[in-house]
């Protein structure tokens, strides 16, 4: 279906990442949010408090963010699209609900604008370390959907793909984004409503009685959604259930549950994963890189081009899933990977995991609080390729 | 004629008629029995909830139950209402949500004291002050019952409890005078031997707009009672009747609870309040006119 023009500011913008990121998810049809101030995130909040009044909705500044990461989901069974946003100490906080979700399947997009860790860390600088947090940061088995914008026009775009996926697949999607993302000026072009492809909640047309809330099949391992209210009379819980909802802790149900849960990404990564590849056929060095930092590592890409290497650059605009088998294919031709991020090595682990020996991996670190000179990412290309 | 397709003929005649068990409609009966101990109260609160629901008047299909973690988390799921069995301490920001995303709902919170005054403590001071539309049910059992009987905010100073080996020494929580000083509209707080009262408190409670809160004490056999040789869950009772005494109206700030003392019980606070989303359409239609349309006034879902 198409956006609803209530919520579309159709037209060309100057605007910074998290103003864009707000316009992405009302676009979406996000229609409640639940913040909690923290910088770099709150500006994404206090848009969204000032648009929603006139678009029609509700935001709610709650007292925290443990509060503030439930409260959507509360919305989200009482019918609304939701988002929740924050940065490092808050999504910390937060990582429970972020369970809850996974586990009673609650679709919801959960924006992390990253700045400088641990704990406190550099509030006001960026970084992409908590790209591991995302996904291993609750407790238990799960999965989840991180994106990764690198400009203020993906933070509108990939935000209404974000609301699409959480709304297709029912799991937690991350929307990843950094301090200099968030906070860059840049044009932003927000096209018209019925230019805008929206996912329609996965409603059941079943009446209550027959309707089981956790029902699925072998094709389709996603349930339909009810919402309080509708006369389905449903029970949803944390605790390991049954298809009615109902908590049942046996083995067997955690096993047929959590399997489920899990392997709707799973089985389902090839279709999800979303890179964008420049000159990676024949290249000897391959960049693989993800949101600020693939702005940089393409100025490294071009100095290393004028030198007259050969090396590609894959960006990933999905991190996870992790686009294992396009690496993996990759790594049969080429001789090195150049993983450029703000952190001190998190999904270069997954390039090494992929690449299993059969290339060279090089890491480019940094411990966070602005993105790296292109120099340095030359200097390992270059190394890459001897 | 199968045996179980008479046994349920003579539910709905014994129904007809207002004879016979009047709560079974009320629960998820395929989710029966419950986890409860023997002299466990909780159970009886829920039968008080079932009948403030018959005598509500409200559709069942516009009320829907939140519940934290703990043995009295367990309700919502006893229930055959919309139900929600969230996070430990949680249940009040949930159904904050809930109630604003669709405000056709009345929507009740249902939880033990260590939940809603623990881990939840703080969320339950800022719904009472943003006067959130919920009705709070606050089963006070003194423990945490469900990890095996550990000191609570509730506890009172002197009984042991298994993190309070040597007996506790905190001061407690007075609930009803915390739920008032931070904006609940309707207070109230009774026992599991005032059933008749309790059931109409909690209906009181649904007919009632704005944050609510009713706490009813309510024996842990298990692991507070006998572990400080007050005996079972009948002794409890009978402690409740010979040491209650009704005040309507009471100072909040003069019903705190000591162990095994005096309990004062009855309907402390009954007042209006502008509600969150009263408040917050009457501001911003003053404020922004024209451009803003009342939230949740036509179907709930504008």
């Amino acid at each position: 279906m198409q956006a609803d023009p209530k919520g579309v500011l159709t037209g060309i913008h100057f605007i910074d990442g998290d103003h864009a990121a707000c316009e992405g998810a009302l676009a979406a049809g996000c229609r409640f949010v639940a913040g909690y101030p923290i910088t770099p995130s709150t500006e994404i909040v206090e848009r969204f408090a000032s648009r929603i009044p006139t678009v029609g909705g509700l935001f709610i500044q709650m007292e925290d963010e443990l509060a503030a990461s439930i409260t959507i989901q509360g919305a989200v069974w009482g019918g609304k699209k939701v988002m929740s946003v924050s940065s490092g100490p808050g999504i910390s906080l937060m990582m429970e609900h972020l369970g809850y979700a996974f586990m009673t399947e609650t679709p919801s997009v959960w924006v992390n604008v990253q700045r400088g860790g641990p704990s406190t860390g550099l509030p006001t600088a960026p970084a992409q370390a908590d790209m591991m947090q995302a996904k291993w940061g609750s407790h238990g088995d799960f999965e989840v959907i991180a994106l990764s914008p690198n400009s203020p026009q993906e933070c509108f775009d990939l935000m209404i793909k974000a609301f699409n996926l959480t709304e297709t697949w029912r799991v937690p999607v991350f929307f990843m984004m950094d301090e200099v993302v968030g906070h860059m000026t840049e044009r932003v072009e927000i096209p018209s409503a019925d230019k805008i492809e929206i996912v329609e909640r996965k409603w059941t047309t079943k009446e209550p009685g027959e309707y089981k809330p956790y029902e699925t099949t072998a094709e389709d391992p996603v349930p339909y959604m009810t919402k309080a209210g509708d006369g389905h009379r449903i029970h949803v819980t944390g605790l390991t259930h049954d298809e009615r909802g109902y908590p049942n802790m046996t083995v067997a149900t955690q096993e047929k549950l959590v399997k489920r849960l899990n392997n709707k990404i799973r089985d389902n990564a090839d279709q999800l994963v979303d890179v964008r590849e420049d000159g990676v056929e024949g290249a000897d060095v391959v960049v693989v890189s993800y949101g600020i930092t693939s702005r940089v590592a393409m100025a490294a890409v071009a100095q290393a081009r004028a030198k007259g290497l050969k090396v590609g650059h894959l960006r990933m605009v999905i991190c996870w899933p992790f686009p294992a088998k396009r690496i993996k294919e990759i790594a049969k031709k080429a001789k090195a990977f150049v993983v450029p991020e703000i952190n001190l090595g998190q999904m270069v682990l997954e390039v090494e995991r992929a690449v299993a020996g059969s290339a060279k991996v090089v890491p480019v670190t940094h411990a966070g609080g602005t993105v790296h000179e292109p120099g340095v990412i030359l200097e390992k290309i270059m190394e890459a390729a001897r | 004629m199968s045996e179980g397709m008479g046994k349920e003929l003579e539910q709905d005649l014994e129904r007809e008629l207002g004879l016979g068990n009047q709560v079974l409609p009320y629960l998820r009966q395929d989710r029966l029995p419950h986890i409860w101990c023997p002299g466990c109260g909780i159970g009886t609160t829920m039968n008080c909830f079932t009948r403030a629901l018959q005598d509500s008047g409200l559709d069942m299909d516009d009320i829907a139950i939140v519940s934290g973690i703990g043995c009295t988390g367990r309700t919502a799921g006893y229930l055959n209402l919309d139900s929600f069995h969230t996070t430990h301490g949680r249940a009040i920001p949930f159904a904050t949500g809930l109630k604003l995303a669709n405000p056709r709902l009345k929507v009740v919170v249902y939880s033990g004291d260590g939940d809603l005054s623990a881990i939840g403590g703080n969320h339950f001071l800022h719904a009472a002050r943003r006067n959130m539309d919920l009705m709070v049910v606050c089963v006070n059992n003194f423990t945490y019952g469900m990890t095996g009987g550990q000191v609570a905010p509730t506890t009172p100073t002197g009984p042991t409890q298994t993190t309070m080996p040597y007996g506790n020494f905190e001061s407690s929580f007075n609930l009803p005078a915390l739920a008032n000083a931070c904006g609940a509209v309707y207070v109230a707080r009774w026992t599991i031997y005032h059933v008749r009262q309790l059931a109409k408190a909690m209906k009181e409670g649904l007919q009632k707009k704005g944050f609510v809160f009713i706490e009813a004490m309510s024996p842990c056999p298990t692991l507070y009672s006998r572990r400080n040789r007050l005996g079972d869950g009948v002794d409890q009772v009978k402690y409740y009747k010979e040491r209650s005494i009704v005040k309507n109206g009471a100072d909040t700030k003069d019903v705190g609870l000591t162990y095994q003392g005096d309990i004062v019980v009855g309907k402390f606070v009954d007042r209006e309040r502008s509600t969150w989303m009263d408040s917050m359409n009457e501001h911003y239609t003053k404020v922004l006119g024209d451009k803003f349309t009342p939230y949740g006034v036509t179907d709930g879902q504008d």
